[in-house]
């Protein structure tokens, strides 16, 4: 029972959270509730036996990518958008794009089943940590997915510097 | 082994280096590059020429070149007495050509060029005689054509020379396309392009023929006149000699060494490497005879005529191929290729000659302005008469010797042989005539030139004056490899010489049917005679009674202005062809296909897009929700098109 | 024992909302953070596969995946702030450079 319970409470406030974060109209707000949020995924994470995800979804996502956004958002002066209008007008018609994906997809889970299970079972991830565990395959098996990551990374940092840099005028 | 394939590679890699690095950084040192790769190769040559005496042959795949299913060629080199033969021609004329040019070419703004060019020349010639198989040679053969356009149209600025570059250029197109059908058909027959297997199996084709819009077609014969094809527009016989009198709007030394010495007569040794297919048809070598034979006399008649010395040397060329050819025709390939031989030399040498005089009369090329030139270039003029004795048959010279073996080879071939042995004598005849009549007008008598011209006329630079010297001796005794039995040679297998019977590996020796010495005799003895005449009269004529060509002129005008328009051939072409294809040119692909149809597509086709599209384009309204939304709803019509379908 | 499908259920959920965010929201910030909840969505489901089908493989595809959006929110708010730069807006409605 307690964990249902306790997925069912993530679930919640997950789903809570997401629609709060995409209809506040103060930015601010809005990825203070994401940081929340993403605290629950987290914990989800957690519960799946992932904890070296769990990890990086804090240290990342709400330790990196949001300080990002609150950056810029501080960056912008964005006084208008408190009072101006935050959807587009044609708003309803991205209401029924979702609900229609989202008909969709659950009908498509509803018939869902699994296919043959593999060997990264618990009583390994136990046995060798769960860091030391997936670690072993990146290292191994997606060793280059993983080289090529990296160099998408040095992509990112040199292409914001060179787009949010100032214009030397010559 | 190994040290062959340098022959056609030192050019090669002269011509790279000076193309590449010749406009900033070699410049007038260019023949510093070029001379010493090609007078390697002459080494080499020398040294191949060797090992074949030796008894050595050579047939070796360098490369794989192409590899198509069935389709195998590859980059390889036959060495055997006939390639030796070629490479030392072109060797020692290349090399000596080169070194000329060095004075000749001084101080001219193409310097690098030139070098450059005449180089790629070498190679191209001597990838197309080392050749072992039919492609490759047809590479080589592509390949000296395109030098040969690049070098007469080396003067480019003027119009003449370009106009000629491309003359050449498109008539030699006829000739390459049935020697390109025929390498084709070659191929088709007999499934290989190499030579040893082509010229080992051609045999048992004989007899089959092919049906060809209806009628039956011998097929060797169809093999042999398509390949024939090809020499008639690179030996410039008729009816495609038009480009070569044209082609010397070149440099000299180029006309001396492409247009006399070798890319010419690559089309003689094309028929001799064939001589096992030309010889399996006698329709064919019909043919080569009689077209060699009237080409022979054709160019011989208007080369009495003509003023221009580089002309009157070239009509000579187009008659000395079509004693060639002649001697080809008649199965005497050996004779051919020995005349080729000879040929290079003293045909070099007039050339070079002419450019000499040329060079001191600052570019005047009609010889009614010179005379007396003897006195002011000594070199020029005694290695110019030895050349002309050569080409004239004085016995003891070169020419003589194979001359005479070509006409007693003609002689002795049977009736079409004798028909074509008349043609061959009166040539002899005019060859004497109008060879020594450039030597009493240019160098005899009084110098007719304007005052400024004779203040400056000098002797060539050593540069110039050294291959002079070399050729002449070449004219004089290249032919004593090749004594005939009947003047105390060596005698080779079956009566034939020592460099018949050198050669007859290759190209089989005539079988010539049986006749007295006295005939032989006779033979030589008439074209001996001939040629002393045609002296003579040329003496009579320009030397003793300069008034007398004028008389004879104005007598027989008829003939005298077909003569000197070159029997309107030129003028025939301009009306059968030129004409034509300019008057399709402007009326129907100009008005028609292209004007109409072609542009109507061209412009139609995006006038009807722009079109199509000004009314799209509003689509694109610049709101990325309008582009967000079109993207989801997309997505939803793909969900729901793979969930319920 | 949780079902597999109230993974995919939740995942489902937040995906949409954000894919409802991103087609709904004028001010540009949003639609990044909509796409946040996008690709969060999606991360659910790969680590709740990955733990169903005890197989690493999803839960590399997730590490992947937060790795892209790290390098993607660079670059995207350094556009963000070039564009807020030059135009003085943050309002995609407002930037209709591309129009035909």
């Amino acid at each position: 029972m307690l964990p249902e319970l306790f997925f069912y409470y993530n679930a919640t406030v997950i789903t809570v959270l997401s629609a709060l974060v995409v209809t506040r109209s103060n930015p601010v707000h809005s990825i203070m509730l994401m940081l929340v949020m993403f605290f629950h995924i987290a914990a989800l994470y957690l519960f799946l036996n992932a904890e070296f995800l769990a990890a990086i979804q804090i240290i990342v996502y709400a330790g990196a990518i949001l300080v990002l956004f609150l950056f810029v958002v501080l960056l912008l002066n964005l006084k208008k958008e408190l009072v101006t209008q935050i959807f587009i007008v044609r708003w309803p018609l991205g209401l029924v794009a979702m609900a229609g994906l989202l008909v969709l997809m659950f009908a498509g889970i509803k018939s869902f089943t699994l296919g043959p299970t593999g060997d990264f079972t618990i009583e390994k991830i136990a046995g060798e940590t769960h860091t030391a565990a997936i670690g072993t395959v990146l290292f191994t098996e997606y060793i280059v997915p993983f080289e090529v990551a990296s160099l998408v990374l040095l992509i990112a940092i040199i292409g914001a510097i060179v787009l949010a840099k100032k214009q030397i005028k010559t | 082994m190994e040290l062959y394939t340098l022959i056609p590679v030192l050019p090669l890699a002269a011509f790279w280096i000076n193309i590449l690095f010749g406009r900033h950084y070699i410049k007038d040192n260019a023949h510093w590059i070029s001379v010493p790769a090609v007078v390697a190769s002459w080494v080499i040559a020398l040294i191949t020429l060797s090992d074949v005496l030796g008894g050595k042959v050579f047939n070796q795949d360098i490369y794989q070149w192409i590899v198509s299913d069935g389709f195998k060629v590859s980059v390889g080199f036959l060495v055997d007495p006939l390639t030796a033969v070629m490479l030392i021609v072109v060797t020692t004329v290349s090399s000596l050509v080169h070194i000329y040019s060095v004075g000749y070419m001084h101080k001219d703004p193409g310097y690098y060029r030139f070098f450059a060019y005449l180089s790629l020349f070498t190679f191209s010639m001597l990838m197309l005689v080392m050749a072992n198989n039919f492609l490759q040679m047809y590479f080589g053969w592509e390949a000296v054509g395109l030098c040969s356009y690049f070098l007469i149209g080396f003067w480019y600025q003027k119009k003449s020379a370009s106009d000629a570059a491309k003359k050449a250029f498109i008539v030699n197109r006829f000739g390459d396309f049935g020697f390109g059908l025929g390498v084709i058909l070659i191929f088709l027959t007999l499934g290989t392009l190499h030579y040893a297997p082509v010229f080992g199996s051609i045999g048992s084709v004989a007899g089959q023929t092919l049906n060809i819009l209806g009628t039956e077609v011998d097929l060797i014969t169809l093999i042999a006149l398509l390949l024939f094809c090809g020499a008639v527009g690179k030996s410039a016989q008729i009816p495609l000699h038009v480009w070569l009198p044209d082609a010397m709007e070149g440099p000299t030394p180029v006309s001396a060494l492409i247009h006399a010495a070798t890319m010419v007569t690559a089309g003689v040794f094309m028929v001799a490497r064939c001589a096992p297919i030309f010889s399996l048809s006698p329709t064919t070598m019909a043919v080569v005879a009689v077209v060699g034979g009237v080409t022979a006399i054709f160019a011989g008649t208007i080369a009495l005529v003509q003023n221009d010395i580089k002309r009157i040397i070239a009509y000579s060329t187009v008659s000395q191929l079509g004693y060639m050819f002649l001697a080809c025709g008649v199965g005497a390939f050996g004779a051919g290729i020995f005349h080729l031989y000879t040929h290079a030399f003293f045909k070099a040498l007039l050339f070079l000659g002419a450019g000499s005089v040329m060079h001191a009369m600052s570019g005047e090329v009609n010889i009614q302005k010179m005379g007396g030139l003897k006195k002011y270039m000594p070199w020029t003029y005694w290695t110019f008469l030895l050349a002309s004795l050569s080409i004239a048959g004085i016995p003891g010279f070169a020419g003589f010797f194979s001359k005479d073996e070509i006409l007693w080879q003609a002689y002795a071939a049977g009736p079409l042989g004798k028909f074509v042995w008349v043609l061959g004598a009166i040539t002899a005849l005019l060859t004497a005539f109008y060879s020594f009549r450039i030597i009493y007008l240019a160098f005899h008598g009084k110098f007719r030139g304007t005052e400024e011209q004779k203040h400056h006329l000098h002797e060539s630079p050593k540069s110039m004056t050294l291959p002079l010297v070399l050729l002449a001796v070449g004219a004089v005794a290249a032919g004593w490899v090749g004594i005939p039995p009947l003047l105390g040679g060596t005698i080779g297998i079956e009566h034939s010489d020592k460099f018949g019977a050198f050669l007859a590996p290759v190209v089989g020796h005539p079988h010539a049917s049986v006749h007295t010495h006295a005939e032989e005799w006779a033979v030589m003895g008439l074209s001996v005679l001939l040629a002393i005449s045609g002296i003579l009269a040329a003496r009579y004529c320009y030397l003793k009674n300069p008034e007398l060509p004028v008389k004879i002129g104005e007598k027989f005008k008829f003939a005298y202005r077909v003569l000197w328009n070159k029997y309107y051939v030129d003028e025939l072409y301009d009306c059968i062809i030129v004409k034509p294809t300019f008057w399709v040119a402007r009326n129907i692909i100009v008005g028609i296909t292209d004007g109409k149809i072609i542009e109507g597509v061209v412009n139609g086709v995006p006038a009807a897009i722009g079109r199509f599209s000004e009314s799209f384009r509003k689509i694109q309204t610049g709101f990325t929700h309008h582009y967000a939304m079109v993207m989801a709803f997309g997505l939803l019509a793909i969900a729901i098109a793979v969930f319920f379908f | 024992m949780v079902e597999l499908q109230w993974y995919l259920y939740l995942s489902a959920a937040v995906f949409t909302i954000g894919v409802f965010g991103f087609l709904t929201r004028r001010n540009i910030i949003f639609m990044f953070i909509s796409i946040e909840l996008m690709l969060n969505g999606v991360n659910i489901s790969l680590v709740s596969f990955s733990h169903y089908l005890q197989d690493p493989r999803g839960q590399i595809l997730a590490f992947f995946v937060i790795t892209v959006a790290a390098a993607e929110a660079a670059i995207g708010l350094a556009i963000i702030i070039s564009v807020f730069r030059n135009k003085e807006t943050v309002y995609v409605d407002e930037m209709t450079e591309t129009k035909g």
